[in-house]
């Protein structure tokens, strides 16, 4: 007979719009982190360093790439006989086929992936969060709480706690009563969208709750369970957790990487982050190239200069090229003689020669200056950067460009030059 | 598939010196992040060799580490696999392989059992690519009985003494053939690589060992040299061995060059190796590099220069490593001066060591200290 203690479910299907032309092709899951890292990486990581060893991701938005990353587990030691990873996107039913809507409802829908492994606690993930953590504590702190949820929190500043859902809890850590954004928060104890389950509890709460349309865990479950009785808990975690979910907190966590040392490590012998890594052989620094303050990927070539930078694999920084406080992910190429100043450059990326990046006075970006802003230049995977260009700040390329759209070589600072994906 | 594999892994040379005395040869990690027997492995999977046998002697523990998993080379199916293949105590023998003909006799079930026409034989100490498909459509072609890989060394790479050298006819056959010669009358020599008909291995393998005859070479290829159609299957591409000291430091250095590393790791097909899951390598503040291979998992703090860093090696403040190879996970602290050397893998060096060397006599350092954590 199948029995699994506590299996994983991953959600993972989310756009993460605010990183704009970085996940116009991909989910937020997929994106690069800390130069060989795929977001992703870190909570399947965690599982499997937790002993958990089934794992279902549910994806919904652009899952190729995930789906390529992920494929049958084995990075993570999760190609198993029994359990191991299971990607499960929506799928059609004979009556209302639809997609998920919510996150509890992309549970909901796969109620029998769960049944299947006959657990007695289901852990609730989110795919778009660096942070280690042990969820084994965590459920031990469940248990010894002999709660039915338990909802991991964390301390945020409390100016900030609005932009959060906020718990408080009485002296035991039980909670009392949810603000999901609270203007004036009564608590700075925010939740990062990670709980564990009694599998009898979710499942009733998700039977009960089936028609409700968009059903979410911290809208709908978690306060219908509340007011059902359900003994919710919070289960304070201390430790290194950052939400990845604009461009600036991208840029921001990427640079932290590079610090002497740095407050998240990926250097601990123990807890190690896996990921998929397709290149294996060393970097070269050429004779002419300098590296300070940086992190690089295997396979690089760096014939340039680099300073305070994240710089992924197989990477060529070309002779004479500058690269400052930027994040440039896999197989990019920066041309001889460019300077690249506070970007961020996906993956496959051609930068011409003498390319400028980074130029000129701030200007808030004309299109959507709530994703493109901090100074950031954003260019998305596969576009071509012409030679001798020149751009500005607060800036989004995307596409293959050639030098007629740079009016006189130049793209000011707050443009957009989007030539392909949903947002062309 | 046509033809199973054979890596003849067991090896020791004392010409590696203290470099051997934890590990086969086949087991040395070379070009930073990868361990010899990889190109041998990789040119297998490369050439759809799925069945795989790597046979191993000498101080195998460091090598059976590595091949602890066979899916990184894309073994490991329900077709073929790869298997380790050590000494074992039988009821008719309870000897080490005596010899490289002996090893594949002690063995000889393995090709008995796989239904396979041909066996590519090949060794571990090997950095090359090549399509061993190649080499069998050509042995099939001229109807060989066995066909040796040999390549036209060039003396100022290597001690051409050291290898076997071979002299052929217009044909391409093998009429004269010597192991080690004092003075090499021919500058073509095998690498080591033999393709050969299974049951023709089989039989030429139970004759040697009924007259209690153990080396492949001086056994088989010399004995009949003269009886079977042994051809030459000549490669040109880069072929190095790295079984002395002096041609492990320059194989490494070689890949300081662009077309090297091009040839081998940016053109099809890829070299495999075991996944070690180590994080990007990082340089900070004091980090001044030139003309150096990093691995994953370094963190640099001093000057590099010329030097190849394998995975994981820390270089303190202040540091100058010259010229050097520097093994995995060797800690190497502050104000340190390392010149022409190769430091052993997991050594740790305390703050001030100073280790220089003449460029042409390498000197390999081994220093087992207490590693001091932060």
């Amino acid at each position: 007979m199948i029995k699994k203690e506590m299996i994983a479910m991953l959600l993972a299907g989310g756009q993460g719009s605010r990183l704009g032309v970085l996940t116009s092709k991909l989910a937020k899951p997929a994106v690069a982190f800390g130069g060989k890292y795929k977001i992703i990486d870190f909570p399947l990581s965690n599982c499997i360093n937790s002993g958990i060893d089934t794992v279902g991701v549910l994806t919904q938005y652009r899952p190729l790439r995930l789906n390529q990353h992920i494929g049958i587990g084995i990075p993570w030691d999760l190609d198993r006989n029994m359990g191991g990873v299971t990607v499960l996107p929506p799928y059609e039913k004979s009556t209302n086929s639809q997609w998920y809507t919510g996150t509890a409802n992309a549970i909901f829908q796969n109620l029998e992936y769960i049944e299947y492994y006959n657990p007695e606690y289901v852990l609730i993930l989110s795919g778009d969060h660096i942070y280690k953590m042990d969820y084994e504590v965590m459920l031990d702190f469940h248990k010894s709480m002999d709660a039915d949820i338990t909802l991991a929190t964390y301390e945020v500043p409390m100016e900030e706690a609005s932009r959060f859902g906020v718990v408080i809890t009485d002296e035991n850590g039980v909670i009392q009563e949810f603000e999901e954004k609270p203007e004036k928060p009564r608590s700075n104890k925010a939740s990062m969208g990670i709980y564990i389950f009694k599998w009898s509890v979710l499942k009733e709460a998700l039977q009960a709750l089936k028609d409700v349309p968009s059903c979410d865990f911290g809208k709908h479950v978690i306060p219908h369970c509340h007011e059902r009785g359900s003994k919710v808990v919070a289960y304070d975690f201390r430790g290194y957790w950052k939400d990845v979910g604009t461009l600036g907190s991208y840029w921001e966590s990427n640079m932290e990487l590079v610090d002497l040392v740095p407050e998240f490590n990926l250097y601990e012998e123990f807890w190690k982050i896996y990921t998929k890594s397709e290149i294996l052989p060393p970097q070269y620094i050429d004779q002419e190239g300098t590296v300070r303050e940086s992190i690089i990927g295997e396979g690089t070539e760096v014939y340039g200069e680099v300073s305070h930078s994240v710089i992924g694999a197989g990477v060529t920084i070309g002779k004479g090229a500058v690269v400052r406080d930027s994040i440039i992910m896999n197989g990019t190429v920066i041309g001889d003689g460019a300077v690249i100043n506070k970007s961020i450059i996906a993956e496959d990326v051609q930068i011409g020669k003498n390319v400028e990046l980074g130029v000129g006075e701030e200007a808030p970006n004309e299109k959507a200056p709530h994703i493109y802003s901090f100074g950031l230049v954003t260019i998305g995977e596969n576009s071509v950067i012409p030679d001798n260009v020149k751009v500005g700040k607060n800036t989004a390329i995307f596409g293959p460009t050639e030098a007629e759209e740079y009016p006189d070589g130049l793209l000011k600072s707050g443009s957009s030059l989007i030539k392909v994906g949903d947002l062309a | 598939m046509r033809a199973i594999g054979v890596i003849l892994a067991g090896g020791n040379s004392n010409r590696m010196g203290e470099l051997s005395a934890k590990r086969a040869v086949a087991a040395m990690p070379v070009m930073g992040s990868y361990r010899a027997i990889d190109f041998s492995l990789s040119n297998m999977t490369n050439s759809r060799i799925q069945k795989v046998a790597v046979i191993t002697q000498y101080n195998s523990r460091s090598l059976n580490e590595h091949l602890n998993s066979s899916k990184w080379w894309d073994f490991g199916r329900k077709q073929g696999g790869l298997y380790v293949f050590t000494p074992t105590i039988t009821s008719t023998n309870s000897y080490w392989y005596q010899g490289t003909a002996d090893a594949l006799y002690q063995n000889i079930s393995f090709l008995k059992d796989s239904h396979e026409p041909y066996v590519v034989v090949a060794s571990g100490d090997g950095v090359y690519k090549l399509d061993y498909n190649k080499v069998l459509e050509e042995h099939i072609k001229k109807g060989a009985d066995i066909t040796v890989v040999v390549r036209k060394m060039d003396p100022s790479e290597d001690d051409i003494s050291r290898f076997g050298i071979v002299k052929c006819n217009e044909e391409m056959q093998i009429v004269d053939f010597e192991e080690k010669p004092l003075v090499a009358s021919s500058s073509t020599a095998s690498i080591g690589v033999y393709v050969i008909r299974r049951r023709q291995l089989i039989e030429l393998l139970e004759a040697c060992a009924k007259e209690g005859r153990t080396d492949f070479v001086r056994d088989i290829l010399i004995r009949y040299k003269g009886v079977k159609k042994i051809f030459a299957y000549k490669m040109d591409s880069y072929w190095r061995n790295i079984g002395t000291i002096d041609s492990y430091y320059r194989t490494n250095m070689d890949f300081l060059k662009k077309d090297i590393r091009d040839y081998f790791f940016r053109e099809h097909p890829d070299v495999y190796s075991k996944v070690d899951d180590l994080p990007p390598a990082k340089y900070n503040g004091g980090a001044v590099v030139n003309n150096s291979l990093i691995a994953s998992g370094c963190i640099v703090e001093g000057t590099v220069e010329n030097s190849v860093l394998f995975k994981k090696v820390y270089v303190g403040n202040n540091c100058v490593i010259r010229n050097s190879i520097i093994l995995n996970d060797v800690h190497i602290g502050d104000n340190s001066v390392i010149e022409n050397c190769i430091v052993e893998s997991r050594d740790t060096l305390r703050a001030g060591t100073v280790h220089k060397a003449d460029p042409g006599q390498i000197k390999v350092v081994v220093e087992k200290n207490f590693r001091y954590t932060l």
